[in-house]
Formats: C-alpha cells, sequence, structure tokens
C-alpha cells in the first residue's frame, strides 16, 4: 500500500461495467513527509475521499475490487481503501533499522 | 490504473485463440500533467477504444477480469474512455 494525496478525478462515460457509480480519483503519491513524488496513479475511491484527502492506496486486484465495489473480480488494481488522518514518525535522529 | 494515450493499433492473426476479436491499441501511459511517461506499451482493448483518445488502463491479474478471465492472457488492459482532456480534474 502507498500513501497518496488525491488531486482530482477523471470522467469516463464509456468505461467497464463494474466501475458504474463508482469515482475515479486522480492520485500522487506522497513520502510519510508529506513532499511530492513523481508517481501518479488512478484509483477508485471506496471511502468518499476528496480532493486534498491524504489516502492509503491499495494496489492488488483482490483487495481494491472487494474495497471499491463490494465484490472481488472487478478489473480494478488499485483502490482508495482509508483516509488517512495523522502520521507518526521517529524523530529524524533515531536510525529507524534498529 | 494510468491514464494514457492510444496512438496505434497493432494487427496481430495469429495469436492465442481467446484473443480472436480482441483489438491490441499501443498506448503511451501519461502522468497527471498529461505529459508522457515511460515508454509506449500495447493493451488489451475492452470498451472499444481508437486512436488519439484519452483512456485508463489496468494492470496485472486483473486486466484479464473483463474478458474469460482464466484464459485470457492479458497484464494489460484497456478498462475506461476519459471523456476529453478537459475531464481530468488535476487541480494540484
Amino acid at each position: 500500500m502507498l500513501i497518496a494525496r488525491v488531486i482530482g478525478n477523471v470522467v469516463a462515460t464509456q468505461k467497464n461495467q463494474r466501475y458504474e457509480g463508482a469515482r475515479v480519483m486522480l492520485c500522487r503519491q506522497i513520502t510519510p513527509e508529506g513532499e511530492d513524488m513523481e508517481y501518479t496513479c488512478l484509483a477508485l475511491d471506496a471511502v468518499d475521499s476528496g480532493e486534498g484527502d491524504i489516502v492509503v492506496i491499495a494496489q492488488e486486484g483482490w483487495s481494491a475490487s472487494t474495497a471499491a465495489t463490494g465484490q472481488p473480480g472487478a478489473a480494478i488494481d488499485s483502490a482508495i481503501v482509508g483516509v488517512v488522518d495523522s502520521i507518526e514518525l521517529l524523530p529524524k535522529d533515531i536510525d529507524a533499522r534498529n | 490504473m494510468q491514464i494514457a494515450r492510444v496512438i496505434g493499433t497493432v494487427v496481430s492473426t495469429i495469436k492465442n485463440e481467446s484473443l480472436h476479436g480482441r483489438k491490441f491499441l499501443l498506448v503511451q501511459t501519461l502522468n497527471a500533467d498529461l505529459k508522457p511517461k515511460g515508454s509506449p506499451m500495447i493493451a488489451l482493448d475492452s470498451v472499444g477504444a481508437g486512436v488519439g483518445e484519452l483512456v485508463f488502463w489496468c494492470r496485472g491479474k486483473e486486466a484479464a477480469f473483463p474478458f474469460k478471465r482464466d484464459s485470457t492472457p492479458t497484464d494489460c488492459t484497456i478498462v475506461g474512455i476519459i471523456d476529453s482532456d478537459a475531464h481530468v480534474f488535476n487541480n494540484s
């Protein structure tokens, strides 16, 4: 799973029928500190997220499909499965590998 | 899923039986600013997309789900056509 920020959405009239009623959100991956990264992707919204929200995206078909449509077996590879309230990090001077 | 532009078609006569009647399209993946990202690749069409259209594709095992899921060999399938470039709302 990855941390991302919702930066918008796309509108598609012609789409796979399992996508009906779902919102396709445009997301940009961010670092735990909140900085933008290069990677952007589309993900189906399963938690009523909105633009600007920090979210958790599952990039695995079974979980993405069940989370977004309630049933497995849809052609969905990414879904927003949670909205992040806060992230707590170890202080910078502690080595996380220890 | 990723946004992409359909930039061409690929014709193949001899192919896996389950791909008969299916359309191969050449797609260039785009980032959120609709700028090209990576090199073009081939995607199987499930929604009737055409050259020049903005689409989005699904990767991995799930790419076979719009078809006979156990017998269709694809790892990249077009699952939606974005109405137009103006229908990508990127407010970052």
